[in-house]
Formats: C-alpha cells, structure tokens, sequence
C-alpha cells in the first residue's frame, strides 16, 4: 500500500525499524523461550487442523470405508484412495449455476454492508451528534437479535413489495437477490459498525485536525485517511463478511429459495445426501469443494494483515 | 392473464384427468407453466423424483420447479406466514398440516381432484388419512412400510434359528440367542435433531398390535394419556425387547443412542454377527447399499413383519408414506397431483427402489425390483389394520418430546414413570389449540 | 471400494448461459453496487456543502449514519418491536398478559438447565476464544511461518455449518469397544490410553463441553485474525524501543500489546459474549437439545417452529435482549474512556 498523505509525522520518530528477530535471537534465554514458543504454535495448529484432516482423508475414500475404519488408517498401505466423491460432486448438474448464484448473492451482500457500516463506523467515532453514543450502544445490542424472529416479518415484507424470486427487476436482475443482499446487510451491520468504529476511533486526531487545516472534506478524509489506515480491518471485516453470507444455507432458503436458478452453492451440495441421510460422504468432497472460494479470498486478502500501515503509510 | 387462457388451462385439465387415468396419452394435455415445489428429497430421492414427473412434463409442458430442504416446517410455516407460499408441497410431519389446514392454509383437494378416480384406486384408509375435519387435504403418493425385522439368513441357518411366527416364538428366539452368547437385537437410534425416532417406531409398532387401533388413534389425537396402562405397556414390551439393563441389545445404551441409525444394521453383518435381528422401515436398504461389502438383497438380508403382540389385532401394521398437500391452487398444481396419484406415476417410483410401495391398486405387484420389495408390497396388500406413523400425526413438539423419551427410555428404564408423567404434561400444552 | 484414481472429476458446466447471461450480471453487480455506494456519498457530500454552515454540522453526521439507521431499523428494529410486544401476550396474540409470559418461563423446571447450559457457554466460550485467538495472534506474530499457521487457525471458518456436524462426529463418534473406532477421540482414548471409548456427546458428564469446544474451534480462527489486525496496528518502533530498554518479552505483552489492544479485546470478548448468548447450530444439530444440552436459542427455535408457540419464542428472545445490557453498559464505559484518552 502506497498511500501519499501530506501531513507530518504523528507518531514517534525512530529510527527505521530493525529486523526484530535478529535483536532476540542474541539472548540465550530468548532462544529457549523461542524453542517454547514454537512448539507451542505447532501444536496448537495441529490440534486445530486434525478435525479438517480427517474431513479431507475421508473425502477421498469410499462411504463405506469411513464407517468402519478411522480416517488415519488410510494413511497407512494398502492406499485404497478414490475420487468418487468428487467426481460425484462436481458432476451434479446444478453445481456451476449454483457457482455463479454463491457469487451473486455473497458480492453485494459483502460491499454493500461494509461500505455502509464503514459511513456509519466514520460518523460514531469522528463525528458529534445528537444521541451518538446511545445509537451505537443500540446498534451493538442488536447483534442480540435472533434472526429467525425476523424472518416472517421481514419476508412479508418482501412479499409485499414484490422482492421474491418469481420477480425481475429493471437489466433483468432477479428481485430475490435484492432481498437478499438487503437482509444480508441489516444482518451483517451491527457487527461491522461495531468492528470498524474501534478500529477508526483509534487513528491518532493529529492526523485529522492537520487534514482539516489543509481544507480536506470529510469525503477526502474518509477516502484518502480513514480507509487506506484501516486496511487490516476493512480486509478482517471483508472476510468475515464474505464467509458468512457464503457458508449461510438458512437465510438464502427464506428469502431466494432453493430452486436451482437462485440456489447458492450451499443449498446445492447439502442436496446431495439423501432426507434421511444417506450418501454423507458427498458432503465430504461438498465442503471442500465450497471451502475454495472462502480460502481464496482469505489468501488473497492475507497480505494486507501486515505490520505497521500506519507508520508506513504516514512515511509515505 | 386472460379469461381466454383460463378457460383453456381448465379444459386442459379434465383432459389430463382423463389422459392420466389410463386411456390414450394426447398431445392435447399441454398446460405449460410450472409448479413449485417445496420437499425434502434430495440426493437419489430427488432423483427418482425427476424420474417420475418427467413423463407428466412431457405430457402437459409443465415444469416442475423443486426446492428442496430439511428444514421443512420452519421454511414452510414462514413461507406461508409471510403469503408466498409453495404451490405443492410435500408434507412430512402432518402434526403442523392439522394446524395449517384449520388455518385454512392449505387447499381443500375435495373439488380438485377426480374423486371417483381416487376412490377407485386408492384403499379407503389413505383417502381418509389425508381428512381433516371431513376434508380432502393431503394426498399420499407412496407408503413406507415399518415394524420390518431385517435379518441375515444365513447366520439365522448357521444357528438354526427359525423365523418367528407369533410373538411368543420372538421371545423364545430371544432366549436362544442370548444362550448361544449372542445378542438378539442392534438398535440405533441417533440421527442429529431427530435422535430418538427409531425408538419410538417400537413403541408405535407395539401400541398398534398389543392395544388394537382405537387406543391408538385416540393416542395420537392427544385423548389418550401416557400414562394409562395401555401406553405404559407398550413401552415395558419394548422394554423386554431390550432387555433388563439393555442386556439384549448389542452394545447397550451407550450403543443405541450414539449410533447412527443408518450404521445400525452394520451388526448384523459382521462375523460372527454383532447381533441377529435389527428393527426398521423398509427404507433401510438405501443405507444397507452404502455398507462395505454392499449386502445382496435376499442372500445377505432378509425381512420378516414384527409378529403380532395381541392376535386379536393380527395384521395390524404401521405405515408411512410421503404425502403432497396443495398450498397455493393453480391449475398446474392441481394437474400435478391428479397425475401423482396415478398408477403411471407410482408405477415409476417402486421400480426404481428405496423401499417405496405404491398405493394406487393399478400398480402391479410383479413390478417391484426385488423379491424382497415384492413381499413387502404384500405385507401392505395383506394389512388388516393399517396405521400411519403416530409421531407423524402428533403435533411436532409433542412429537419430539416423543423422541426424547425414547433416548431417556434407553438410557434407564427404571425411570418410565416419570417419562411419561412428563409427556402427559407435554401432552396438555401440545394439542391445545396454537 | 477400491476404485482406481482414473478419470478426473469434471464440472458440467454450460458455457453459453455463463459466457453470455450469468458473467454479465456479475459483472454490473460488482461494478455497478460500489459505483452506487460511492456516488451516494459523495453526492450527499456536494449537498450538504450547499447549506448554510452551521446547519451542515448538524446535518452532515446523519448523512454518514442513514443508511446504517434505515437498514437496520427495518431488518432488526422493527421485527424486535413486534417481538417486544408478542411477547406480552399469550399465544393466540389476543389477551395481554403483562409479564405472565416471562414469569411462567422461568418458574418452568425445564428451564433451569437451559440457563445453566448458556451461562456454561456465556463462561467458557468467549473466555476460550479469546484466549485461544489471543495466544495465536501474539505468538504467530513470531514466527515465520506466520501465514500458514494463520490459514490453518482460520480453515474451519470457511467450513459450512452441514460440512462442520460432519467434521465432528468424526472425532465424537462412539462404536463399542469390541469393533475397531472410527472416532477420532476414541481412537485416542482406546489406543494410546487404553481406556473405554466414550460417548462424548451423549454423556451428561461432559456433553457440553465437548459441544461447546465445537463452538470454540469454530470461533477463534475469527478472534485471531481481528486481534492479529490490532496487533499489526501496533507501531513496531513502540515495541522496538521497549525490547532495546531491556525489557523482555512477557513485559513488553502486559504493558504495551495488552493495553493497546484493549479495546479490541472488548470488541472481540463483546461479540463472543453475544454469539455464546444465541448459541444455536451446534446444539440443533449434535443433540437437538437432549442429555441436558438444551440452550435459549435452540428452545426460542422449537417453540418458534415446532411448537408454533409464538409467545413462549418472543419471550425468550427478549430475555437474551435483556442479558445483552450489561454487556452494552461495559461497552459504553470502555468507549467514553477511549474517548477521555484522546
């Protein structure tokens, strides 16, 4: 991130930052409680992986297998791997509409709230108005809400004003996503409000009173300062954002329904088993074959957790 | 839409009426269109599904557009709350389809169906399964037979265990195998949210058989308490299938309430045999293919009906079934549930399997897939006393306080007056009116 | 069972209607809902800017906040309402009972160890993400595999919920103890311990801390990466000029990480707090509520659908609205000493 800001330098000036392992390495006591450190890292990462690896081994084996023998014995000769499961999964005629509709509906539904909720966080924690705590104490609450007490409201409601998937909207747009994308948001707000006001209200006020000395609007302040500092957060928020209305199965059944020309993926592949069931182990290719997309999208977005964009943006 | 178009879509209809029910097909049926569908099928369900509907879009131009969940009351009951409801949908628990229909929710099928046809086809007792309060509401589309003991005949010759006829002769068998140092039985009982269930078909099973089909109606329909000594009679039957201290019941409770009920038939199998006899739906072969090695129908498995407990009530037999109710009236709805109810349309759901029996009388017994299909179609054909699933037709809460008594039940069967003393009270605030 | 590794799995796919229907839409959705977002601000900007200075103070703030007010107040606010007011009537809606409601819930005997199974949530929950993410984003920081180590943390939150019940009955599953275990943990009780498998979901003994270790699992991937950004936040010089003063590890963590990241602590243990309030999925789908495991959610849940008992549900929600206060008030405390600070 290169952000130019033309504002002095508000936090304090040190020198340009050593390489801090270097220093640490130098201690010996240092050395051991780096050893400690490691294996600690380590094994907590191998207790928090072995679940989603016996997922993984067992979608490469046969529904009967896993029923009668551990997942980690496979790991051993004979290797009786099959691609069954996923030659299953992807097979499934509905899969790539279902692809495409994932991403209809998850797109907007991670933009919209997070630009909103990112207007809003500016406001609550850079702005003075009437009632500003209290409507964000409120705000905060509402993450107490149950949302199947919203649904029959709320559906109603869409029903009323035709935003259900039978419809179209003006450019061909079926009007179940907009209800959608609208529920996805007010569910996702408070959170994200929440998020996104503690991270902006930590910025140091120098930088914004030096803004406003050298004329910037609130606009130029939110786009050029705010955003560009909260990078971490923002791309934080993105991801969980992203996730949840992705890995969602309940919400997009209420508002969109399942019929194969709005159903998200989820919908999809949860149809794969049977009602009783039977066939489980398509789900177990089923979720790695939705875990793609939420991985790529962290991947991609993991670059921006780095140290210091602050100190470096304000460098310049 | 014009009144134009109306008129032609109604004359469309009767000529599908009469199209679907056995004469000449006509490429006059043409409806166009779609009906909605809301299901719970999915996977070689919703296959076998498509399979079936595929010859009525053909005919009419109907399309059929099917979604489908698990969750089906919640996503119903709000769908329907909220005025956007489903045109067809499938109804598994017809506890809330009581509510619904005296909420005048669903559509009355009395006028929309050709009911001299279905009368003609159809045993009385599935037409009046689908009444509520003297209405046509739901139609059943195929049964599901329950109270089956699934067996290995070869393990039953290997000890020379002979099929038992009468109760009796299961109890006797019983006492064989546990002196052979077997187990007689393999129950499973867990299956997520709905834990529990496999349990309460015993104690339906024998309510039915022991008590005779007026305890059993009035037990369903909330009049009849858990208490009484009919009720608590059932369950102490059950009890000595079980066992004192589960003792005949591979694995005891640990085993019966954390397996699932789909691997419960995996001990039967094994050698030598976890145990010898497992109690389930007919439904239970889709789960015995995805065992490794796959069981051959008829070499490695067989069924016999649950013997009879009171031979004043012989052949008194639980079913179950998937039936359809109509929530929003369209003429493509209405087309669709005149050709469900047909012998072309069950004729295409027992061939392909899954332990589906066709009710329609047309559909041919020589049409099941399998000699072991096949007898279970006569075990429909030869019921005397036919019930649907109790559970089914409690109101749902009731229903799952059913299931947990079940798994309490199992767990300790000492403690079966105070579970009932509990589903008493369940049962006071369950059936009173929402 | 032993079907060989031949012929790739192969995704139908029909390029015509993706090519020339579905990408398109795609691609004005993700061009056009920004440009939207972007032009409101700014065009409410321009606007302002035409009014008198004083009143564009007052009015500019709620230009920024609307949006958010609008949204939530039709999607959140309004369904509270109607639950607020359902939940003072009986079930059929038609005769006001006050508080009848809420004081027949709570003297109901089976209530008792549904609170009892939330405040075992409300307890270990928040206070093993937390610890749990707090521990990973420090100590990741330090080494260098740092990402992989992060991405393996966050995998379960890219799992779906149906694909998560999956995942854990593999490591819960109970088989007797003369067959072979397929459960991950019972492998690891009968093999290496030699000890009797166990029912761990199923077991009143520790059913619900296995259940509640689902949750945790599941949550602090989440933890970690929002704590990690507010660590990253950090300016390194802070942490440099410390370490140069000698002051080793443990002290620069209590009294320059701990501090600054405080207040995202707050947020991170305020939302877990909440989240272990509306615990749901993992109780509906490993017990449906039986062997003492039931919880608010899941019962608002059964007296919502299967129950069809709209009172009961109403009134449940909004006793979870009222256990939320206290957490609203200790945030409000935190916020205006952020505030006094700068």
């Amino acid at each position: 991130m290169s952000v130019v800001v033309t504002t002095p330098v508000p936090t304090p000036t040190t020198s340009a930052p050593a390489r801090r392992p270097k220093v640490r390495t130098e201690r010996l006591s240092a050395r051991a409680s780096n050893a400690g450190l490691q294996v600690a890292v380590i094994a907590l990462t191998l207790a928090w992986t072995v679940p989603t690896l016996g997922l993984l081994i067992n979608s490469f084996r046969s529904g009967g297998a896993f029923n009668t023998s551990g997942w980690w014995t496979a790991l051993a000769p004979p290797f009786k791997f099959t691609l069954d499961s996923y030659r299953h999964v992807l097979g499934a005629s509905d899969l790539a509409p279902s692809f495409f509709n994932s991403f209809m509906i998850t797109i907007p539904a991670t933009i919209i709230p997070t630009a909103i909720a990112a207007f809003a966080a500016y406001a609550f924690s850079w702005m003075k108005f009437w009632g500003r705590d209290w409507i964000f104490l409120a705000l905060v609450g509402l993450l107490a809400v149950p949302l199947q007490l919203t649904f029959i409201p709320l559906l109603t409601l869409a029903v009323h004003f035709g935003l259900t998937s039978g419809n179209t909207l003006p450019l061909g747009l079926n009007a179940g996503f907009l209800a959608i994308w609208i529920a996805h948001t007010g569910y996702g707000l408070p959170f994200s409000i929440y998020l996104l006001a503690n991270f902006f209200r930590v910025l140091p006020q120098d930088l914004f009173e030096s803004a406003e000395i050298d004329g910037a609007g609130p606009v130029t302040v939110f786009f050029r300062l705010i955003l560009p500092l909260s990078v971490p957060a923002i791309a934080s928020l993105v991801i969980f954002q992203f996730l949840w209305v992705w890995n969602d199965l309940l919400v997009a059944l209420i508002y969109i329904g399942g019929t194969p020309e709005v159903a998200p993926l989820t919908v999809t592949l949860t149809n794969l088993v049977g009602s009783l069931g039977q066939n489980i182990q398509y789900l177990t290719a089923a979720a790695f074959v939705s875990m793609i997309v939420p991985l790529i999208v962290f991947f991609a977005l993991q670059r921006y957790f780095v140290r210091g964009i602050l100190a470096g943006s304000v460098k310049g | 839409m014009g009144r134009l178009t109306r008129l032609l879509a109604a004359m469309a209809i009767v000529v599908l009426g009469v199209t679907a029910c056995g004469s000449s097909t006509t490429s006059s049926g043409q409806i166009g269109g779609t009906v909605h569908v809301l299901g719970t099928w999915s996977g070689a369900e919703k296959d076998s599904f498509d399979a079936v509907m595929k010859p009525f879009t053909d005919q009419t131009g109907v399309k059929i557009s099917f979604e489908a969940t698990r969750d089906l009351g919640p996503i119903l009951q709000t769908k329907i709350a909220a005025g956007n409801p489903p045109d067809i949908t499938a109804a598994p628990g017809i506890g809330t389809l009581i509510q619904l229909a005296r909420a005048g929710k669903v559509v009355a099928l009395d006028d929309k169906l050709d009911m001299s046809q279905l009368n003609a086809n159809y045993g009385a007792d599935w037409i009046n399964l689908g009444k509520v309060d003297g209405k046509l509401v739901t139609l059943y589309a195929w049964a599901a037979l329950k109270g089956l003991v699934w067996y290995d005949p070869k393990a039953f010759q290997a000890k020379g265990y002979q099929v038992p006829k009468t109760w009796d002769d299961l109890m006797a068998l019983q006492t064989r195998i546990k002196s052979d140092g077997g187990k007689p039985w393999c129950v499973a009982m867990e299956n997520q949210a709905a834990s529990g269930w496999p349990g309460t078909d015993w104690v339906k099973e024998i309510v039915l058989s022991q008590s005779g089909p007026t305890v059993y109606d009035k037990w369903w329909q909330g009049k009849q308490k858990w208490t009484s000594s009919e009720i608590k009679q059932a369950w102490t039957t059950w009890g000595s299938i079980l066992g004192p201290g589960d003792s005949n019941v591979y694995g005891g409770s640990q085993y019966m309430i954390a397996t699932t009920f789909g691997d419960g038939g995996q001990g039967l199998f094994s050698s030598p045999p976890k145990c010898y006899m497992f109690n389930q739906g007919s439904f239970i072969t889709s789960f015995f293919d995805g065992y490794t090695p796959k069981p051959v129908a008829g070499t490695d498995y067989a069924v016999f009906p649950l013997p009879d407990v009171n031979s004043s009530n012989a052949g008194a037999h639980v079913l179950a079934g998937d039936a359809f109710v109509m929530t929003k009236d369209t003429p493509q709805a209405r087309a669709m549930l005149k050709y469900l109810a047909t012998a072309q349309a069950q004729d295409i759901w027992v061939k392909r399997g899954g332990g589906k029996i066709a009710i329609n009388k047309q559909v041919s017994l020589s049409d099941y897939p399998d000699p072991i299909s096949k007898s279970l179609a006569q075990v429909v054909v030869d019921t005397k006393i036919g019930r649907y699933d109790a559970g089914d037709l409690m109101p749902s809460d009731m229903q799952s306080a059913y299931w947990s008594a079940a798994l309490k039940f199992a767990q300790n069967q000492s403690q079966l007056d105070s579970i009932l003393a509990d589903l008493d009270k369940k049962q006071v605030t369950a059936y009173a009116s929402p | 069972m032993s079907t060989p590794l031949t012929g790739l799995p192969t995704l139908q796919v029909d390029w015509q209607t993706l090519l020339t229907v579905n990408l398109p839409a795609l691609m004005l959705v993700v061009i056009g809902v920004p440009l939207v977002l972007a032009a409101y601000i700014v065009g409410a900007d321009i606007l302002v800017r035409r009014l008198p200075k004083r009143s564009q103070v007052s009015v500019r703030p709620w230009v920024w906040v609307g949006p958010a007010i609008v949204i939530v107040g039709v999607i959140l606010v309004y369904p509270m309402f109607g639950t607020i007011f359902r939940s003072l009537f009986d079930r059929h809606g038609s005769t006001f009972v006050g508080l009848g409601n809420f004081t027949r819930l709570l003297t109901d005997g089976g209530i008792l160890i549904v609170l009892r199974n939330n405040l075992l949530w409300l307890l270990l929950y928040p206070g093993l993400v937390l610890i749990f993410g707090l521990l990973l984003a420090v100590l990741a920081d330090r080494v260098p595999y740092e990402k992989p180590v992060k991405s393996l943390i966050f995998m379960p939150l890219a799992i779906s919920f149906v694909a998560m019940a999956i995942i854990w009955q593999f490591m819960y599953y109970y088989r007797p103890p003369d067959v072979a275990q397929t459960g991950t943990l019972n492998a690891i009780v009968v093999n290496l311990f030699h000890g009797q498998p166990q029912t761990w979901v199923q077991d009143t003994r520790y059913n619900n801390f296995a259940l509640i270790f689902i949750g945790v699992w599941g949550a602090t991937g989440f933890a970690m990466v929002i704590l990690s950004a507010a660590l990253k936040g950090i300016p390194g010089e802070l942490l440099e000029a410390a370490r140069v003063d000698g002051a080793n590890e443990l002290t620069v963590f209590r009294r320059i990480i701990l501090p600054l990241m405080m207040p995202t602590i707050v947020v991170v243990g305020t939302t877990m707090v909440i989240f272990a309030l509306k615990a749901f999925d993992v109780v509906y789908v490993m017990t449906a509520g039986n062997y003492n495991t039931d919880i608010l959610a899941r019962r608002m849940y059964a007296e919502l659908y299967s129950a069809g008992n709209n009172a009961n549900a109403s009134t449940l929600a909004v006793i979870l609205l009222l256990a939320v206060v206290p957490v609203l008030i200790f945030n409000l405390r935190q916020f205006r000493a952020v505030e006094s600070r700068r």
